[in-house]
């Protein structure tokens, strides 16, 4: 395997579950929710998936644990914020602190043990050609999972009705409230899509990108995920770009040490959350590009009292 | 809800019969019963609080009658949700319109359609209709950029292109200019032409008698009479509405106003907002003794014009604001204070107050920064500073609640309770009052009296013409003619960021103010059947 | 059937002090049915848990000794998040405060002087405040989320501690590992008592005295209630909104940074890679569970410096994961929130959505 395409493998691996994460919770944004549980619901993700897998040698079992976890902390947090009216923000991170605590619990007896790992897709032939092969043809289902989501996200948003009909809850929810539309109904729902995106995300962590369960391993991408989303300013497209380019530089820590250029590891291993910070900075810094496309009642309780 | 018996051959398009409807203790509708025949455009009128919307809904499906009948072309139906009414063919216009900002016309008017229609065809459809019945729409614009009359628009042709039967419309005018509201005079016409029923809510008593046929007045809940309004003065109607001879606000136009105390020279504050208006060029005075009204459409730059005075937004040049001869256009709202000014803002709750603070901590809003409470309680007693050595003293605070409670009338359940829970009458009064208690030199307001019920409004406006007589200069910025005509002794109109000239009331005329608000530039609307300008 | 809910004409002055409680009583329901379905009695367990720690006159300084941290960040963050003003990142400014104040004892390690501890406080205090104003001054200038730009700084504190002690401030007599010299006695905080109470207990008390008397009384806290609420109201008032985030922020800063360098000074008497066990964030949920009032987030940080000890003891008696605590905190979390609703809103199950018909 030459070092360009380890490189790129290597990248594809890092973006994807930043990638899955980002564009469930952009979906739930668009519906004008704010979810600051995603870094919760990964984990989660993470520790379900593991423990399914290695309960049942099956990778795939495991994944599908990931995102019944997953769903099922963001129906927690739906349940909260939607019919109970709390403040997102405030159970936003209620879902991520328990879900960190609860990670952590559950994942006590599955620490040090081997990993199941999720096997990559061998498409016959396909796979097999030199460079091409493994790059493009040879990863496992979440890696093409993650790109089909992201287009079929794209398709429903902007060329069907439950797109419009998501956009419209998202920009203006006393409207669509009056138009007949069930605001709480499309909230639920793109709350639980995000939700699974987020376990998917997780489970990738555990299953594929290092086989194994480590306490706190999403190491605060749930958190990046979410400035992504901003970032991106809620475009599908936009989202994939920013996924690899932060991909890219969660990964770049460990090739520049391998080029043997002095600088201290934490330097390195810092780079993602000051670039997520510079991203931050540039994007809202740019009022024309947020407020043209921030849903406008994200954040905002839904009272169907007017 | 299903009457059987009901059946005459029934000239009447719709019949509302006996419709109570109950919100605990409240009796919103107390046996109300309204009739409107086809083609007939048909008044609903009564003070805010009569129970107008409350039937409307009821007719429209968005509420329940707690009891009553509804009966549609002579049948009993039920109207359970607002897609039950459109499949019968009524179709409504709310006040506050039902847009998604961040959509097109197309994308708008598709939401609010059935999903079985054929979107590609739509657009098509829609420039039809609209340019037909005069209401022009480019079905690719989007919503965030046109006015606030292109907006209603919107509303009134995702009506048209479901072929109603009945349109009710509530409040229509409230955001037109007169000629605007010329041309859906027309429209309505057309369409009354056509057979379709228009029940039309309004306060716009001299409208009313203009275009409508009939009318049902509501007070209190009650039908209090059901009249032709073509037949009837604004005076009886409007006595008609509230019960009582309405006290006429006591304007004595005697002395001269004296030096200016609020001037504006060159204002022009560009805005950062995408969706706002830039102010260019503004000039005006305002004269101790004289009450000057800006009269506008609302989305003309109000709000900017507001914020530009009382200091909320500032401007580098400090000689375009100037507050009794000193130049303070770079100062902030708490120096204008304490310059003897005073601001009332169009929002009550969020802007003017804090909901869910009690009244007493709502005073602390706008006086920390005044040396003493300055208004007068008839002992000549002064109340004491609500701020001193940077902690508050809520003795004082309360104090201040009193006072403007008594002097202004003040409705509330318990002394000192949130200022969410003050009905918009009661709030107003104390927001304004709170204002007056500072003894302002110079007093801005910004729609004084929407959405206020006639005592309250009366109250209000007679406390503006009293601080003005009392020597201190006032502007307000209103959307509502009426009330403007009622206490400006001049007027100014604000049309896309620019000012006229202030001319004094008696110069004016409902026609030239509409001229002026359109602009010199803009061309009216075109217009179906007879020219309207 | 379907839960509804209705507002409340007036919000319920009972609920304001009762939801806590409530929320504290289901957690504690809630923790019994796990111990019951881990196979142990669920009364011993929560006993164990809640009840045991305030027994002892040792696991009551215990308790001091983890409550002053919580409850020294959770007043700051209380006063935060009563403006709308969202730290999360106390946790970071927590470890640069306690980088700032050792830099005393590292590179003036033989000056002796009443002042050096003083000084080392103050360093904390401005340690804190300074990493604190970075995610208010991004928000005011560009507005960038604080939450996320305080959160990722938390990662990037936690770095810099990382590489400061396996590096330049490595104890050269540390036998390699990752830890800075040990202070001497007159760097130390002084301790109150036989246990390992120290002086950060007073410190805390006078802060969370202090930020009451703000937030109730003074113009200061009133302009703070007032951005929480209605920022719009605030311009109104003239009060400017991006002084009130940089203030919060520092405040909390300041506040995070000294309980940081008063943990390094206090318990642990130097530098070592975790210095906190999560303080930044429990104090989020201490804030929370007293109700963003300081004299409240006293009572919470007991509250929750029980569940840290009890989780150990119940480590030790029974065998249960120490992280069932953090679980028990997430929930409560959780559960405020949900009973917060109470206080604004009657609950009501319903077989159809009341008079107010959607259509």
């Amino acid at each position: 395997m030459s070092a360009l395409e380890a490189v790129i493998l290597t990248i594809i691996t890092a973006s994807t579950p930043l990638l899955l994460a980002a564009i469930g919770e952009l979906v739930t944004e668009r519906s004008g929710v704010l979810n600051l549980g995603v870094e919760g619901m990964m984990i989660m993700g993470a520790v379900s998936g593991f423990a399914a897998a290695y309960t049942t040698h099956s990778a795939l079992l495991g994944v599908g644990a990931g995102l019944l976890a997953g769903v099922g902390m963001s129906l927690l947090f739906a349940f909260l914020t939607q019919t109970l009216m709390t403040s997102q923000v405030a159970t936003g991170l209620s879902l991520t602190l328990l879900g960190l605590g609860l990670s952590g619990m559950i994942g006590e007896g599955f620490t040090g043990l081997p990993g199941i790992k999720l096997e990559a897709l061998n498409i016959p032939f396909l796979s097999d050609i030199p460079f091409i092969g493994p790059v493009i043809f040879g990863h496992d289902i979440l890696v093409y999972g993650s790109l089909f989501i992201v287009a079929g996200v794209a398709y429903v948003l902007f060329c069907t009705r439950l797109g419009l009909i998501i956009t419209a809850v998202g920009g203006n929810h006393h409207s669509a409230h009056a138009l007949g539309y069930k605001v709480l109904r499309v909230r639920y729902g793109c709350i639980a899509f995000g939700g699974a995106c987020s376990g998917l995300a997780g489970a990738y962590l555990s299953l594929a990108y290092t086989p194994q369960w480590i306490e706190n391993m999403s190491s605060g991408r749930g958190w990046i995920a979410l400035a992504l989303v901003v970032f991106s300013t809620w475009l599908p497209k936009r989202l994939l770009v920013g996924a690899y380019l932060f991909g890219t530089v969660w990964i770049m820590g460990l090739y520049v040490q391998a080029l043997g250029v002095d600088i201290p590891s934490q330097l390195l291993s810092s780079l993602p959350y000051l670039v997520t910070i510079v991203a931050l900075i540039i994007i809202s810094g740019n009022k024309t590009l947020t407020k043209v496309n921030t849903p406008a009642c994200i954040g905002q309780p839904f009272a169907p009292e007017r | 809800m299903n009457e059987p018996g009901a059946n005459e051959t029934s000239k009447y398009l719709l019949e509302a019969r006996n419709i109570t409807k109950v919100f605990g203790e409240l009796r919103a509708n107390d046996d109300v019963t309204l009739s409107l025949k086809p083609g007939e455009i048909h008044a609903l009128l009564g003070e805010n609080g009569a129970g107008k919307s409350t039937l409307v809904k009821i007719i429209y499906g968005s509420l329940r009658a707690t009891s009553g009948h509804l009966f549609w072309r002579g049948r009993a139906v039920t109207v359970p949700n607002p897609a039950a009414a459109r499949a019968l063919g009524i179709g409504m216009v709310f006040q506050h319109f039902s847009l998604f900002d961040a959509l097109t016309v197309t994308q708008n008017i598709s939401l609010a359609l059935p999903s079985d229609v054929d979107i590609g065809a739509l657009s098509g459809r829609i420039e039809t209709v609209s340019n037909d019945y005069g209401l022009p729409l480019r079905p690719d614009a989007l919503v965030a950029d046109l006015s606030v009359g292109e907006r209603q628009r919107i509303e009134i042709v995702r009506c048209l292109l479901q072929e109603p039967r009945l349109l009710i419309m509530d409040e229509p005018t409230a955001v037109l200019t007169p000629q605007e509201a010329d041309q859906l005079f027309v429209t309505l016409a057309r369409l009354a032409s056509e057979g379709c029923g228009v029940l039309y809510i309004s306060h716009r008593l001299e409208e009313v008698r203009r275009i409508c046929h009939d009318a049902t007045i509501l007070r209190h809940g009650k039908l209090a009479a059901r009249v032709d309004p073509q037949q009837e003065t604004a005076a009886s109607l409007a006595a008609l509405m509230v019960g009582t001879e309405v006290a006429a606000v006591r304007t004595d136009k005697g002395t001269a106003p004296g030096a200016p105390l609020l001037e504006l020279s060159g204002l022009s504050l560009a805005t950062d907002d995408q969706f706002g208006v830039s102010l260019k060029n503004i000039n005006l005075a305002v004269r101790a003794g004289e009450i000057v009204a800006v009269a506008g459409v609302a989305g003309n730059g109000q709000g900017e014009f507001f914020d530009a005075l009382s200091g909320e937004l500032t401007n580098s040049n400090n000689a375009t604001v100037k507050i009794a001869g000193v130049g303070c256009g770079r100062e902030g709202i708490t120096q204008r204070r304490r310059r003897d000014a005073a601001f009332v803002p169009e929002e009550r709750l969020g802007h003017g107050a804090v909901p869910n603070f009690p009244l007493s901590e709502n005073v602390v809003l706008t006086h920390h920064s005044v040396e003493a409470t300055r208004l007068k309680t008839g002992g000549g007693m002064a109340g004491s500073a609500v701020v001193r050595n940077g902690m508050i003293d809520r003795d004082a605070a309360r104090y201040v609640n009193r006072v403007v409670t008594e002097l202004f009338d003040v409705r509330k359940g318990t002394p000192d309770p949130e200022a969410q829970s003050l009905s918009g009458g009661n709030l107003q009064k104390f927001v304004v009052g709170r204002e007056m208690a500072l003894q302002p030199r110079v007093l801005v307001v910004n729609q004084p009296t929407w959405g206020l019920d006639a005592g309250a409004a009366a109250l209000i406006r007679q406390a503006l013409i009293d601080l003005a007589r009392g020597g201190s200069a006032v502007l307000v910025i209103s959307q509502d003619l009426d009330e403007i005509f009622e206490v400006a002794d001049r007027i100014a109109v604000i049309s896309r960021g620019e000012m006229s000239q202030a001319y004094p009331s008696e110069e004016l005329s409902l026609e030239r103010i509409g001229l002026l608000m359109a602009g010199a530039h803009e061309a009216v609307a075109p217009n179906v059947g007879a020219g309207a300008v | 059937m379907i839960l509804v809910l209705e507002k409340r004409s007036q919000p319920s002055r009972a609920m304001v002090w009762l939801s806590p409680v409530l929320a504290l009583s289901i957690t504690v329901v809630i923790g019994g049915f796990i111990f019951a379905s881990l196979g142990l009695d669920p009364f011993k367990a929560l006993y164990i848990y809640f009840i045991d720690p305030m027994t002892t006159l040792w696991s009551i300084e215990e308790l001091i000794v983890k409550a002053a941290p919580l409850v020294m960040i959770g007043v700051g963050l209380a006063v935060c998040f009563t403006a709308n003003v969202w730290n999360i990142g106390a946790e970071g400014q927590l470890t640069m405060g306690a980088l700032f104040g050792s830099a005393i004892p590292i590179y003036f390690t033989d000056w002796q002087s009443p002042l050096v501890l003083v000084l080392m406080l103050v360093l904390g205090a401005i340690g804190g405040a300074l990493f604190a104003a970075i995610p208010a001054l991004l928000k005011n200038r560009f507005g960038a989320n604080e939450i996320l730009t305080s959160l990722m700084l938390v990662y990037v504190a936690q770095l810099i501690l990382d590489w400061v002690i396996r590096g330049p401030w490595k104890d050269p007599k540390g036998f390699n590992f990752p830890q800075s010299v040990s202070f001497e006695g007159w760097q130390l905080l002084p301790l109150l008592g036989e246990g390992r109470v120290h002086l950060g207990a007073v410190l805390a008390l006078i802060a969370a005295v202090l930020l009451w008397v703000m937030m109730g009384r003074s113009l200061r806290g009133f302009e703070i209630r007032v951005i929480g609420n209605s920022p719009r109201a605030g311009a109104f008032a003239g009060f400017a909104q991006k002084k009130v985030v940089l203030f919060c922020f520092m405040l909390s800063g300041a506040l995070a940074g000294l309980a940081g360098i008063c943990e390094v000074a206090g318990p642990s008497g130097q530098l070592q890679p975790v210095i906190s066990p999560g303080y930044g964030f429990t104090a989020i949920i201490v804030a929370f569970l007293g109700r963003l009032n300081p004299i409240g987030v006293i009572f919470a940080g007991i509250l929750l410096a029980i569940s840290y000890l009890g989780g150990e003891a119940a480590q030790v008696e029974l065998g249960i994961s120490d992280k069932m605590a953090q679980v028990f905190q997430g929930m409560l979390l959780f559960l405020i929130l949900a009973c917060e609703t109470l206080i604004h809103y009657r609950i009501k199950l319903a077989s159809e959505r009341g008079a107010v018909k959607e259509a």
